[in-house]
Protein backbone atom coordinates (compact mmCIF):
# COMPACT_ATOMS: atom_id res chain seq x y z
CA UNK A 1 0.00 0.00 0.00
CA UNK A 2 2.39 2.50 0.90
CA UNK A 3 3.97 1.80 -2.85
CA UNK A 4 0.80 2.64 -4.05
CA UNK A 5 0.99 6.08 -1.99
CA UNK A 6 4.58 6.76 -3.43
CA UNK A 7 3.39 6.03 -6.46
CA UNK A 8 0.25 8.85 -6.78
CA UNK A 9 2.67 11.49 -4.57
CA UNK A 10 5.25 10.94 -7.98
CA UNK A 11 2.32 11.10 -10.75
CA UNK A 12 1.55 14.29 -8.93
CA UNK A 13 4.90 15.40 -10.65
CA UNK A 14 4.25 14.06 -13.83
CA UNK A 15 1.58 16.07 -15.51
CA UNK A 16 0.97 13.78 -18.77
CA UNK A 17 0.10 10.86 -16.87
CA UNK A 18 -1.71 13.15 -14.04
CA UNK A 19 -3.94 13.94 -16.97
CA UNK A 20 -4.32 10.74 -18.15
CA UNK A 21 -5.14 9.27 -14.28
CA UNK A 22 -8.03 12.13 -14.52
CA UNK A 23 -9.36 11.50 -18.00
CA UNK A 24 -9.71 7.61 -17.05
CA UNK A 25 -10.76 8.09 -13.60
CA UNK A 26 -13.91 10.41 -15.13
CA UNK A 27 -14.23 7.71 -17.58
CA UNK A 28 -14.62 5.10 -15.72
CA UNK A 29 -16.45 7.20 -13.10
CA UNK A 30 -19.19 7.46 -15.69
CA UNK A 31 -19.32 3.60 -16.72
CA UNK A 32 -19.51 2.75 -12.84
CA UNK A 33 -21.96 5.36 -12.20
CA UNK A 34 -23.92 5.99 -15.61
CA UNK A 35 -27.67 5.16 -14.08
CA UNK A 36 -26.97 7.21 -10.77
CA UNK A 37 -25.37 10.18 -13.32
CA UNK A 38 -28.49 10.51 -15.38
CA UNK A 39 -32.02 9.65 -14.63
CA UNK A 40 -32.78 9.66 -18.77
CA UNK A 41 -33.38 6.50 -20.20
CA UNK A 42 -30.97 5.47 -23.05
CA UNK A 43 -33.61 3.81 -25.07
CA UNK A 44 -37.08 6.33 -24.49
CA UNK A 45 -37.49 7.73 -27.66
CA UNK A 46 -39.21 10.96 -28.34
CA UNK A 47 -40.46 11.44 -32.03
CA UNK A 48 -41.15 15.25 -30.70
CA UNK A 49 -37.52 15.77 -29.50
CA UNK A 50 -35.36 14.49 -32.47
CA UNK A 51 -32.16 15.80 -33.83
CA UNK A 52 -31.88 18.58 -31.32
CA UNK A 53 -28.58 20.30 -30.68
CA UNK A 54 -27.06 20.82 -27.04
CA UNK A 55 -29.57 22.46 -24.92
CA UNK A 56 -30.15 22.62 -21.25
CA UNK A 57 -32.68 19.89 -21.32
CA UNK A 58 -30.24 17.60 -23.27
CA UNK A 59 -26.84 18.79 -22.95
CA UNK A 60 -25.30 16.57 -25.97
CA UNK A 61 -28.45 16.78 -27.76
CA UNK A 62 -30.54 13.88 -29.13
CA UNK A 63 -30.44 11.90 -32.08
CA UNK A 64 -33.33 10.65 -34.88
CA UNK A 65 -35.14 9.03 -32.30
CA UNK A 66 -35.01 11.34 -30.01
CA UNK A 67 -32.94 9.74 -27.56
CA UNK A 68 -30.81 11.65 -25.19
CA UNK A 69 -26.98 11.35 -26.17
CA UNK A 70 -25.54 12.02 -23.28
CA UNK A 71 -27.13 8.84 -21.30
CA UNK A 72 -26.38 7.39 -24.32
CA UNK A 73 -22.75 8.01 -24.12
CA UNK A 74 -22.81 7.47 -20.29
CA UNK A 75 -24.19 3.71 -21.12
CA UNK A 76 -22.24 3.70 -24.01
CA UNK A 77 -19.06 3.76 -21.87
CA UNK A 78 -20.91 0.88 -19.76
CA UNK A 79 -20.57 -1.24 -22.76
CA UNK A 80 -17.81 -0.13 -24.00
CA UNK A 81 -15.08 -0.62 -20.59
CA UNK A 82 -17.10 -3.78 -19.59
CA UNK A 83 -16.21 -5.48 -22.71
CA UNK A 84 -12.32 -3.57 -22.51
CA UNK A 85 -11.54 -4.39 -18.76
CA UNK A 86 -13.15 -8.28 -19.76
CA UNK A 87 -10.61 -8.09 -23.04
CA UNK A 88 -7.65 -7.33 -20.94
CA UNK A 89 -8.18 -9.18 -17.62
CA UNK A 90 -8.48 -12.03 -19.73
CA UNK A 91 -5.36 -11.21 -21.69
CA UNK A 92 -3.63 -10.56 -19.12
CA UNK A 93 -4.27 -13.54 -16.59
CA UNK A 94 -4.10 -15.64 -19.34
CA UNK A 95 -1.08 -14.30 -20.82
CA UNK A 96 0.55 -14.00 -17.92
CA UNK A 97 -0.26 -17.35 -16.50
CA UNK A 98 1.32 -18.96 -20.41
CA UNK A 99 4.39 -16.60 -19.91
CA UNK A 100 5.33 -18.00 -16.50
CA UNK A 101 4.42 -20.94 -17.88
CA UNK A 102 6.82 -21.25 -20.53
CA UNK A 103 9.45 -19.50 -18.24
CA UNK A 104 9.65 -21.75 -15.56
CA UNK A 105 9.13 -25.44 -17.28
CA UNK A 106 11.01 -24.42 -20.49
CA UNK A 107 11.92 -26.75 -22.69
CA UNK A 108 9.60 -28.27 -25.19
CA UNK A 109 6.78 -26.80 -23.48
CA UNK A 110 8.28 -23.41 -23.47
CA UNK A 111 8.96 -23.82 -27.30
CA UNK A 112 5.33 -24.92 -27.86
CA UNK A 113 3.78 -22.48 -26.21
CA UNK A 114 5.50 -19.62 -27.48
CA UNK A 115 5.48 -20.79 -30.82
CA UNK A 116 1.99 -20.70 -30.54
CA UNK A 117 1.90 -17.17 -29.00
CA UNK A 118 4.32 -16.18 -32.18
CA UNK A 119 1.15 -17.58 -34.54
CA UNK A 120 -1.57 -15.58 -32.42
CA UNK A 121 0.59 -12.35 -32.98
CA UNK A 122 1.25 -13.01 -36.70
CA UNK A 123 -2.34 -11.83 -37.63
CA UNK A 124 -3.06 -8.36 -37.55
CA UNK A 125 -5.21 -7.34 -34.82
CA UNK A 126 -7.98 -6.34 -36.23
CA UNK A 127 -8.42 -9.44 -38.58
CA UNK A 128 -7.85 -12.14 -35.66
CA UNK A 129 -10.52 -9.75 -33.51
CA UNK A 130 -12.83 -10.44 -37.02
CA UNK A 131 -12.19 -13.71 -37.19
CA UNK A 132 -12.92 -15.18 -34.13
CA UNK A 133 -16.13 -13.47 -34.05
CA UNK A 134 -16.50 -15.08 -37.52
CA UNK A 135 -16.57 -18.06 -35.51
CA UNK A 136 -18.37 -17.02 -32.62
CA UNK A 137 -21.37 -14.82 -33.89
CA UNK A 138 -21.77 -11.18 -32.89
CA UNK A 139 -21.95 -9.81 -29.33
CA UNK A 140 -20.35 -7.79 -26.44
CA UNK A 141 -19.25 -10.92 -24.23
CA UNK A 142 -17.80 -12.32 -27.56
CA UNK A 143 -16.11 -9.13 -28.53
CA UNK A 144 -14.71 -9.24 -25.02
CA UNK A 145 -13.37 -12.48 -25.55
CA UNK A 146 -12.20 -11.88 -29.23
CA UNK A 147 -10.18 -9.00 -27.85
CA UNK A 148 -8.81 -10.93 -25.08
CA UNK A 149 -7.67 -13.70 -27.35
CA UNK A 150 -5.46 -11.17 -29.79
CA UNK A 151 -3.73 -9.82 -27.00
CA UNK A 152 -2.76 -12.73 -24.88
CA UNK A 153 0.39 -13.16 -26.30
CA UNK A 154 1.54 -9.75 -26.12
CA UNK A 155 1.00 -10.69 -22.13
CA UNK A 156 3.12 -13.79 -22.49
CA UNK A 157 6.12 -12.51 -24.40
CA UNK A 158 6.06 -9.96 -21.79
CA UNK A 159 5.74 -12.00 -18.76
CA UNK A 160 8.41 -14.55 -20.06
CA UNK A 161 11.37 -12.00 -20.70
CA UNK A 162 11.70 -11.05 -17.04
CA UNK A 163 10.69 -14.22 -15.74
CA UNK A 164 13.61 -16.11 -17.09
CA UNK A 165 16.00 -13.73 -15.78
CA UNK A 166 14.25 -13.48 -12.48
CA UNK A 167 14.36 -16.98 -12.16
CA UNK A 168 18.25 -16.72 -12.64
CA UNK A 169 19.05 -15.06 -9.44
CA UNK A 170 20.40 -16.22 -6.30
CA UNK A 171 17.51 -15.54 -4.23
CA UNK A 172 15.44 -18.21 -6.26
CA UNK A 173 18.26 -20.82 -5.88
CA UNK A 174 17.78 -19.99 -2.36
CA UNK A 175 14.25 -20.38 -1.83
CA UNK A 176 14.64 -23.51 -4.11
CA UNK A 177 17.36 -24.48 -2.14
CA UNK A 178 14.98 -24.55 0.89
CA UNK A 179 12.18 -26.54 -0.14
CA UNK A 180 10.30 -23.57 -1.74
CA UNK A 181 7.37 -25.22 -4.27
CA UNK A 182 7.24 -24.62 -7.99
CA UNK A 183 3.85 -22.62 -7.49
CA UNK A 184 5.32 -20.68 -4.30
CA UNK A 185 8.35 -19.79 -6.49
CA UNK A 186 6.15 -18.29 -9.30
CA UNK A 187 3.78 -16.65 -7.35
CA UNK A 188 5.84 -15.55 -4.46
CA UNK A 189 9.50 -14.43 -5.80
CA UNK A 190 9.02 -13.94 -9.48
CA UNK A 191 5.53 -12.48 -10.41
CA UNK A 192 6.06 -9.39 -7.84
CA UNK A 193 9.40 -8.55 -10.13
CA UNK A 194 7.87 -8.83 -12.91
CA UNK A 195 4.59 -7.15 -12.23
CA UNK A 196 5.37 -2.85 -13.19
CA UNK A 197 5.57 -4.08 -17.02
CA UNK A 198 2.87 -6.13 -17.27
CA UNK A 199 0.78 -3.22 -15.57
CA UNK A 200 1.80 -0.96 -17.66
CA UNK A 201 1.01 -3.09 -20.38
CA UNK A 202 -2.33 -3.67 -19.07
CA UNK A 203 -3.25 0.15 -18.70
CA UNK A 204 -2.18 0.77 -22.35
CA UNK A 205 -3.99 -2.00 -23.97
CA UNK A 206 -6.87 -0.84 -22.10
CA UNK A 207 -6.39 1.95 -24.08
CA UNK A 208 -6.06 0.53 -27.51
CA UNK A 209 -8.98 -2.52 -26.65
CA UNK A 210 -11.51 0.73 -26.23
CA UNK A 211 -10.85 1.88 -29.79
CA UNK A 212 -11.03 -1.53 -30.97
CA UNK A 213 -14.28 -2.43 -29.67
CA UNK A 214 -15.28 0.77 -31.31
CA UNK A 215 -13.86 -0.57 -34.61
CA UNK A 216 -15.68 -3.24 -34.12
CA UNK A 217 -19.21 -1.90 -33.00
CA UNK A 218 -18.88 0.36 -35.82
CA UNK A 219 -17.96 -3.07 -38.23
CA UNK A 220 -21.60 -4.24 -36.65
CA UNK A 221 -19.98 -7.23 -35.24
CA UNK A 222 -19.62 -6.16 -31.77
CA UNK A 223 -22.01 -5.03 -29.30
CA UNK A 224 -25.77 -5.12 -30.80
CA UNK A 225 -28.33 -2.82 -31.38
CA UNK A 226 -30.50 -1.42 -28.57
CA UNK A 227 -28.20 -1.66 -26.03
CA UNK A 228 -26.08 1.57 -26.44
CA UNK A 229 -22.48 1.35 -27.29
CA UNK A 230 -20.12 4.10 -28.94
CA UNK A 231 -18.86 2.76 -31.95
CA UNK A 232 -22.79 1.76 -32.67
CA UNK A 233 -23.71 5.30 -32.27
CA UNK A 234 -21.19 6.60 -34.46
CA UNK A 235 -22.16 3.83 -36.99
CA UNK A 236 -25.42 4.68 -37.01
CA UNK A 237 -25.54 8.48 -36.67
CA UNK A 238 -23.85 8.78 -40.16
CA UNK A 239 -27.69 8.38 -41.53
CA UNK A 240 -28.57 11.06 -40.51
CA UNK A 241 -25.48 13.61 -39.77
CA UNK A 242 -26.48 16.45 -42.65
CA UNK A 243 -29.65 16.89 -40.62
CA UNK A 244 -27.95 16.42 -37.21
CA UNK A 245 -23.81 16.15 -36.45
CA UNK A 246 -24.32 16.18 -32.72
CA UNK A 247 -24.32 12.31 -32.50
CA UNK A 248 -21.35 11.86 -34.95
CA UNK A 249 -19.14 14.44 -32.91
CA UNK A 250 -20.08 13.41 -29.33
CA UNK A 251 -19.66 9.68 -29.79
CA UNK A 252 -16.46 10.11 -31.58
CA UNK A 253 -15.03 12.43 -28.98
CA UNK A 254 -16.18 9.81 -25.79
CA UNK A 255 -14.31 7.34 -27.44
CA UNK A 256 -11.38 9.70 -28.25
CA UNK A 257 -10.95 11.49 -24.41
CA UNK A 258 -11.57 7.33 -23.09
CA UNK A 259 -8.70 5.64 -25.30
CA UNK A 260 -6.65 8.98 -24.67
CA UNK A 261 -6.78 8.83 -21.05
CA UNK A 262 -5.98 5.24 -20.76
CA UNK A 263 -2.86 5.92 -23.12
CA UNK A 264 -1.78 9.13 -21.16
CA UNK A 265 -2.54 7.22 -17.59
CA UNK A 266 -0.25 4.32 -18.97
CA UNK A 267 2.52 6.25 -20.17
CA UNK A 268 3.18 8.35 -17.17
CA UNK A 269 2.33 4.65 -15.78
CA UNK A 270 6.15 3.45 -17.62
CA UNK A 271 7.85 6.42 -16.70
CA UNK A 272 7.12 6.68 -13.31
CA UNK A 273 7.42 2.89 -12.63
CA UNK A 274 10.50 1.93 -15.21
CA UNK A 275 12.98 4.68 -16.19
CA UNK A 276 14.85 2.92 -18.18
CA UNK A 277 11.49 2.54 -21.05
CA UNK A 278 11.32 6.50 -20.36
CA UNK A 279 10.22 8.24 -24.09
CA UNK A 280 10.68 4.54 -25.22
CA UNK A 281 7.46 3.83 -27.48
CA UNK A 282 6.37 0.46 -27.86
CA UNK B 1 23.46 -12.47 -42.25
CA UNK B 2 23.05 -15.47 -44.34
CA UNK B 3 22.52 -17.48 -41.35
CA UNK B 4 20.24 -15.11 -39.86
CA UNK B 5 18.32 -14.59 -42.81
CA UNK B 6 17.68 -18.56 -42.90
CA UNK B 7 17.14 -18.99 -39.73
CA UNK B 8 14.36 -16.16 -40.44
CA UNK B 9 12.76 -18.10 -43.21
CA UNK B 10 12.52 -20.91 -40.80
CA UNK B 11 10.64 -19.16 -38.78
CA UNK B 12 8.33 -17.70 -40.96
CA UNK B 13 7.36 -21.54 -42.48
CA UNK B 14 6.55 -22.43 -39.24
CA UNK B 15 4.57 -19.51 -38.27
CA UNK B 16 2.42 -19.86 -41.73
CA UNK B 17 2.11 -23.41 -40.74
CA UNK B 18 0.19 -22.40 -37.29
CA UNK B 19 -1.17 -19.38 -39.01
CA UNK B 20 -2.73 -22.11 -41.37
CA UNK B 21 -3.62 -24.63 -39.13
CA UNK B 22 -5.62 -21.90 -37.24
CA UNK B 23 -7.06 -20.91 -40.53
CA UNK B 24 -8.01 -24.25 -41.56
CA UNK B 25 -9.34 -24.99 -38.04
CA UNK B 26 -11.97 -22.17 -37.81
CA UNK B 27 -14.97 -23.88 -39.52
CA UNK B 28 -14.63 -26.51 -36.41
CA UNK B 29 -14.37 -24.14 -34.12
CA UNK B 30 -18.05 -22.93 -34.99
CA UNK B 31 -20.78 -24.09 -32.44
CA UNK B 32 -23.35 -25.87 -34.39
CA UNK B 33 -23.07 -27.55 -37.82
CA UNK B 34 -21.14 -25.23 -39.98
CA UNK B 35 -22.45 -26.74 -43.26
CA UNK B 36 -25.95 -25.94 -41.78
CA UNK B 37 -25.25 -22.36 -40.65
CA UNK B 38 -23.47 -21.70 -44.18
CA UNK B 39 -26.67 -22.76 -45.66
CA UNK B 40 -28.34 -20.48 -43.22
CA UNK B 41 -30.67 -17.88 -45.20
CA UNK B 42 -31.46 -20.38 -47.77
CA UNK B 43 -35.38 -21.18 -46.67
CA UNK B 44 -34.74 -25.12 -49.37
CA UNK B 45 -32.49 -26.92 -46.71
CA UNK B 46 -32.60 -30.41 -47.95
CA UNK B 47 -30.67 -33.08 -46.40
CA UNK B 48 -29.35 -33.69 -49.52
CA UNK B 49 -27.66 -30.55 -50.23
CA UNK B 50 -26.45 -30.29 -46.72
CA UNK B 51 -24.86 -33.52 -47.95
CA UNK B 52 -24.03 -31.85 -51.08
CA UNK B 53 -22.18 -29.01 -49.45
CA UNK B 54 -20.83 -31.13 -46.67
CA UNK B 55 -19.07 -33.43 -49.83
CA UNK B 56 -18.46 -30.34 -51.59
CA UNK B 57 -16.19 -28.85 -49.03
CA UNK B 58 -14.43 -32.16 -48.23
CA UNK B 59 -16.10 -31.56 -44.60
CA UNK B 60 -16.87 -36.21 -44.58
CA UNK B 61 -13.05 -36.73 -45.25
CA UNK B 62 -10.81 -37.46 -42.12
CA UNK B 63 -9.28 -34.04 -40.70
CA UNK B 64 -6.36 -34.99 -41.27
CA UNK B 65 -6.42 -35.45 -45.10
CA UNK B 66 -8.90 -32.56 -45.33
CA UNK B 67 -6.42 -30.11 -44.10
CA UNK B 68 -3.55 -31.61 -46.68
CA UNK B 69 -5.86 -31.70 -48.99
CA UNK B 70 -6.67 -27.57 -48.52
CA UNK B 71 -3.17 -26.93 -47.43
CA UNK B 72 -2.15 -28.42 -50.98
CA UNK B 73 -5.30 -26.87 -52.91
CA UNK B 74 -3.92 -23.63 -51.18
CA UNK B 75 -0.51 -23.86 -52.15
CA UNK B 76 -1.41 -24.10 -55.76
CA UNK B 77 -3.42 -20.96 -55.50
CA UNK B 78 -6.80 -22.30 -54.89
CA UNK B 79 -8.20 -21.07 -51.87
CA UNK B 80 -11.68 -22.60 -52.67
CA UNK B 81 -15.05 -21.32 -53.44
CA UNK B 82 -16.83 -18.03 -52.42
CA UNK B 83 -20.36 -20.21 -51.35
CA UNK B 84 -22.54 -17.33 -52.49
CA UNK B 85 -21.16 -16.22 -55.70
CA UNK B 86 -19.84 -19.48 -56.44
CA UNK B 87 -16.42 -18.03 -57.70
CA UNK B 88 -12.91 -18.81 -56.89
CA UNK B 89 -11.95 -16.94 -53.47
CA UNK B 90 -8.70 -15.88 -54.95
CA UNK B 91 -10.44 -14.04 -57.62
CA UNK B 92 -12.81 -12.07 -55.41
CA UNK B 93 -9.53 -11.45 -53.26
CA UNK B 94 -7.66 -9.82 -56.26
CA UNK B 95 -10.35 -8.54 -57.78
CA UNK B 96 -10.85 -6.45 -54.22
CA UNK B 97 -6.81 -6.02 -53.14
CA UNK B 98 -6.08 -2.98 -55.18
CA UNK B 99 -8.34 -0.71 -53.06
CA UNK B 100 -7.11 -1.66 -50.04
CA UNK B 101 -3.20 -2.08 -51.55
CA UNK B 102 -3.63 1.45 -53.01
CA UNK B 103 -4.59 3.35 -49.58
CA UNK B 104 -2.67 1.31 -47.54
CA UNK B 105 0.30 2.72 -49.86
CA UNK B 106 -0.24 5.55 -49.80
CA UNK B 107 -0.86 5.83 -46.38
CA UNK B 108 2.37 4.86 -45.63
CA UNK B 109 3.78 7.40 -48.08
CA UNK B 110 2.14 9.88 -46.58
CA UNK B 111 2.81 9.08 -42.87
CA UNK B 112 6.58 8.77 -43.78
CA UNK B 113 6.80 12.20 -45.51
CA UNK B 114 5.24 13.91 -42.62
CA UNK B 115 6.63 12.33 -40.42
CA UNK B 116 10.86 12.99 -40.95
CA UNK B 117 10.31 16.63 -40.91
CA UNK B 118 8.31 16.60 -38.06
CA UNK B 119 10.26 14.61 -35.73
CA UNK B 120 13.20 16.55 -36.93
CA UNK B 121 11.74 19.86 -36.60
CA UNK B 122 10.36 18.88 -33.21
CA UNK B 123 13.77 17.39 -31.86
CA UNK B 124 15.81 20.39 -33.10
CA UNK B 125 13.39 23.13 -31.36
CA UNK B 126 13.17 20.81 -28.17
CA UNK B 127 11.13 22.82 -25.58
CA UNK B 128 10.11 24.98 -27.98
CA UNK B 129 6.08 26.21 -28.59
CA UNK B 130 6.24 24.05 -31.90
CA UNK B 131 7.59 21.06 -30.39
CA UNK B 132 5.06 21.42 -27.51
CA UNK B 133 2.38 21.52 -30.64
CA UNK B 134 3.79 18.71 -32.36
CA UNK B 135 4.64 16.19 -28.75
CA UNK B 136 0.60 16.93 -28.18
CA UNK B 137 -0.36 16.40 -31.55
CA UNK B 138 1.05 13.15 -31.50
CA UNK B 139 -0.06 11.95 -28.42
CA UNK B 140 -3.85 12.48 -29.12
CA UNK B 141 -3.10 11.26 -32.87
CA UNK B 142 -2.22 7.74 -31.11
CA UNK B 143 -5.52 7.20 -29.74
CA UNK B 144 -7.29 8.69 -32.71
CA UNK B 145 -10.34 6.86 -33.95
CA UNK B 146 -9.90 7.07 -37.41
CA UNK B 147 -12.90 5.46 -37.82
CA UNK B 148 -14.49 8.82 -36.35
CA UNK B 149 -12.23 11.42 -38.14
CA UNK B 150 -13.46 9.75 -41.42
CA UNK B 151 -16.87 10.43 -40.67
CA UNK B 152 -15.96 13.98 -39.83
CA UNK B 153 -14.25 14.35 -43.16
CA UNK B 154 -17.55 13.44 -44.58
CA UNK B 155 -19.39 15.31 -42.84
CA UNK B 156 -16.94 18.43 -43.77
CA UNK B 157 -16.81 18.02 -46.94
CA UNK B 158 -20.47 17.28 -48.07
CA UNK B 159 -21.14 20.67 -46.51
CA UNK B 160 -18.44 22.93 -47.49
CA UNK B 161 -17.31 20.98 -51.11
CA UNK B 162 -20.37 19.36 -51.92
CA UNK B 163 -18.87 18.37 -55.42
CA UNK B 164 -16.16 16.56 -54.08
CA UNK B 165 -15.87 12.75 -54.65
CA UNK B 166 -15.17 11.74 -51.18
CA UNK B 167 -17.15 8.24 -51.71
CA UNK B 168 -16.75 5.64 -53.53
CA UNK B 169 -13.55 3.87 -55.79
CA UNK B 170 -12.14 4.08 -59.47
CA UNK B 171 -8.99 2.13 -60.69
CA UNK B 172 -6.43 4.59 -61.25
CA UNK B 173 -5.86 3.49 -64.64
CA UNK B 174 -9.35 4.60 -66.02
CA UNK B 175 -9.56 7.84 -63.93
CA UNK B 176 -6.35 9.01 -62.55
CA UNK B 177 -7.81 12.20 -60.86
CA UNK B 178 -10.97 10.61 -59.63
CA UNK B 179 -9.05 8.07 -57.88
CA UNK B 180 -7.09 10.45 -56.51
CA UNK B 181 -9.28 12.30 -54.94
CA UNK B 182 -11.46 9.21 -53.63
CA UNK B 183 -8.07 8.16 -52.02
CA UNK B 184 -7.23 11.64 -50.27
CA UNK B 185 -9.53 11.41 -47.42
CA UNK B 186 -9.79 8.35 -46.15
CA UNK B 187 -5.84 7.85 -46.88
CA UNK B 188 -5.63 11.33 -44.53
CA UNK B 189 -7.80 9.88 -42.14
CA UNK B 190 -6.02 6.13 -41.70
CA UNK B 191 -2.27 7.86 -41.58
CA UNK B 192 -2.95 10.40 -38.98
CA UNK B 193 -2.24 7.64 -35.99
CA UNK B 194 1.03 6.59 -37.99
CA UNK B 195 2.24 10.13 -38.59
CA UNK B 196 1.95 10.44 -35.02
CA UNK B 197 3.64 7.23 -34.00
CA UNK B 198 6.52 7.54 -36.63
CA UNK B 199 7.14 11.21 -35.30
CA UNK B 200 7.15 10.54 -31.76
CA UNK B 201 9.72 7.31 -32.03
CA UNK B 202 11.93 9.95 -34.25
CA UNK B 203 11.60 12.74 -32.15
CA UNK B 204 12.64 10.63 -29.19
CA UNK B 205 15.60 8.73 -30.94
CA UNK B 206 16.61 11.73 -32.63
CA UNK B 207 17.28 13.44 -28.90
CA UNK B 208 18.70 10.55 -27.59
CA UNK B 209 21.19 10.29 -30.76
CA UNK B 210 21.89 14.16 -30.40
CA UNK B 211 23.55 13.97 -26.82
CA UNK B 212 25.99 10.75 -27.73
CA UNK B 213 29.49 11.79 -28.08
CA UNK B 214 29.99 10.95 -30.94
CA UNK B 215 27.48 14.11 -31.97
CA UNK B 216 29.66 15.95 -29.32
CA UNK B 217 32.73 14.68 -31.49
CA UNK B 218 31.10 16.00 -34.64
CA UNK B 219 30.54 19.56 -33.55
CA UNK B 220 33.71 19.88 -31.54
CA UNK B 221 35.82 19.26 -34.41
CA UNK B 222 34.13 22.37 -36.09
CA UNK B 223 30.97 20.54 -38.02
CA UNK B 224 27.95 22.95 -39.58
CA UNK B 225 24.88 21.86 -37.61
CA UNK B 226 23.45 20.74 -40.82
CA UNK B 227 25.77 18.07 -41.80
CA UNK B 228 25.89 16.77 -37.76
CA UNK B 229 22.26 16.09 -38.14
CA UNK B 230 21.52 15.04 -41.99
CA UNK B 231 25.07 12.83 -41.95
CA UNK B 232 25.74 11.72 -38.57
CA UNK B 233 23.14 12.17 -35.88
CA UNK B 234 19.53 10.98 -38.66
CA UNK B 235 20.85 7.93 -39.97
CA UNK B 236 21.16 6.21 -36.59
CA UNK B 237 18.01 8.13 -35.27
CA UNK B 238 16.14 6.53 -38.45
CA UNK B 239 16.55 2.99 -36.87
CA UNK B 240 14.63 2.74 -34.13
CA UNK B 241 11.69 4.11 -36.94
CA UNK B 242 12.26 1.07 -39.42
CA UNK B 243 11.84 -0.86 -36.30
CA UNK B 244 8.42 -0.31 -35.69
CA UNK B 245 7.29 0.26 -39.11
CA UNK B 246 6.40 -3.29 -39.10
CA UNK B 247 4.19 -3.14 -36.22
CA UNK B 248 2.84 0.16 -37.19
CA UNK B 249 1.44 -1.69 -40.38
CA UNK B 250 -0.80 -3.77 -38.52
CA UNK B 251 -2.09 -0.81 -37.03
CA UNK B 252 -2.15 0.55 -40.20
CA UNK B 253 -3.94 -2.04 -41.71
CA UNK B 254 -6.83 -2.46 -39.33
CA UNK B 255 -7.83 1.02 -39.99
CA UNK B 256 -8.06 0.26 -43.74
CA UNK B 257 -10.26 -1.98 -42.80
CA UNK B 258 -12.41 0.15 -40.78
CA UNK B 259 -12.39 3.05 -43.15
CA UNK B 260 -13.40 1.14 -45.83
CA UNK B 261 -16.47 0.98 -44.59
CA UNK B 262 -16.63 4.90 -43.59
CA UNK B 263 -15.78 5.84 -47.85
CA UNK B 264 -18.01 2.68 -49.31
CA UNK B 265 -14.62 1.49 -50.90
CA UNK B 266 -14.96 -1.57 -52.41
CA UNK B 267 -11.60 -3.50 -50.77
CA UNK B 268 -10.87 -6.23 -48.58
CA UNK B 269 -12.20 -4.71 -45.72
CA UNK B 270 -15.84 -4.57 -47.37
CA UNK B 271 -15.50 -8.44 -48.70
CA UNK B 272 -14.76 -9.79 -45.35
CA UNK B 273 -17.44 -7.98 -43.41
CA UNK B 274 -19.83 -8.83 -46.41
CA UNK B 275 -18.52 -11.98 -45.89
CA UNK B 276 -19.18 -12.55 -42.58
CA UNK B 277 -22.88 -11.42 -42.87
CA UNK B 278 -23.17 -13.68 -44.91
CA UNK B 279 -21.60 -16.64 -43.31
CA UNK B 280 -19.07 -17.24 -46.15
CA UNK B 281 -16.53 -18.84 -44.34
CA UNK B 282 -14.35 -20.44 -47.33
CA UNK B 283 -13.98 -16.50 -48.41
CA UNK B 284 -13.59 -15.80 -44.54
CA UNK B 285 -10.83 -18.12 -44.44
CA UNK B 286 -9.50 -17.20 -47.62
CA UNK B 287 -9.58 -13.46 -46.58
CA UNK B 288 -7.65 -13.83 -43.33
CA UNK B 289 -5.28 -16.51 -45.12
CA UNK B 290 -3.98 -14.42 -47.63
CA UNK B 291 -3.68 -10.88 -45.43
CA UNK B 292 -2.12 -12.67 -42.52
CA UNK B 293 0.99 -14.21 -45.02
CA UNK B 294 1.20 -11.04 -46.60
CA UNK B 295 1.28 -9.20 -43.09
CA UNK B 296 3.85 -11.50 -41.88
CA UNK B 297 6.41 -11.68 -45.26
CA UNK B 298 6.01 -7.76 -45.19
CA UNK B 299 7.21 -7.68 -41.41
CA UNK B 300 10.10 -10.08 -42.00
CA UNK B 301 11.72 -8.07 -44.79
CA UNK B 302 11.06 -5.05 -42.21
CA UNK B 303 13.22 -6.83 -39.91
CA UNK B 304 15.52 -7.80 -42.85
CA UNK B 305 15.67 -4.40 -43.58
CA UNK B 306 16.49 -3.27 -40.19
CA UNK B 307 19.70 -6.14 -39.79
CA UNK B 308 20.93 -4.88 -43.21
CA UNK B 309 20.74 -1.32 -42.50
CA UNK B 310 22.04 -1.73 -38.50
CA UNK B 311 24.73 -3.44 -38.49
CA UNK B 312 25.23 -4.20 -35.00
CA UNK B 313 22.26 -6.27 -34.76
CA UNK B 314 23.52 -9.27 -32.87
CA UNK B 315 22.02 -12.13 -35.01
CA UNK B 316 21.26 -14.42 -31.69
Amino acid sequence: MANVGRFFVRLRHNRVGLLGFVLATLVLGAALLGPWLTQVDPLRQNVLARFQGPSLGHLLGTDNFGRDTLARILYGYRTSIAVSFGAVALSTLLGSTIGLLAAYLGGWIDRLLMRLMDVLLAFPIILLAIAVLAVLGPGGTNTALAIGVVYTPIFARLARGPALTVLSWDYVAAARAVGASGGRIVLRHVLPNILAPILVQTTLSLSTAILVEASLSFLGLGTQPPTPSLGLMLSQSRDYMLISPWVSIFSGLAILLASLGFNLFGDGMRDLLDPTLRGRDV
Amino acid sequence: MIGYVARRLVDLVFVLLGVSVLVFLMVRFIPGDAVEIMLGANTDITPDRVAALRHGLGLDLPIHVQYWNWLTGVLHGDLGTSIWTGRPVADEILARAPATLEITLLALALALVLALPLGVVSARARGSAGDLVVRLLSIVGLTLPTFWVGVLMLLVFSLYLPGWPAIGYVPFATQPLGNLARMALPVVAVSLPMIAGLTRILRSSLLEVLGSDYVRTARSKGLAERPVLYKHALRNALIPVVTVIGVQLGYLLSGVVVIEQVFAIPGIGRLIIGAINQRNYPLIQGIVLVITAVFVVVNLLVDLAYAWIDPRVEYE
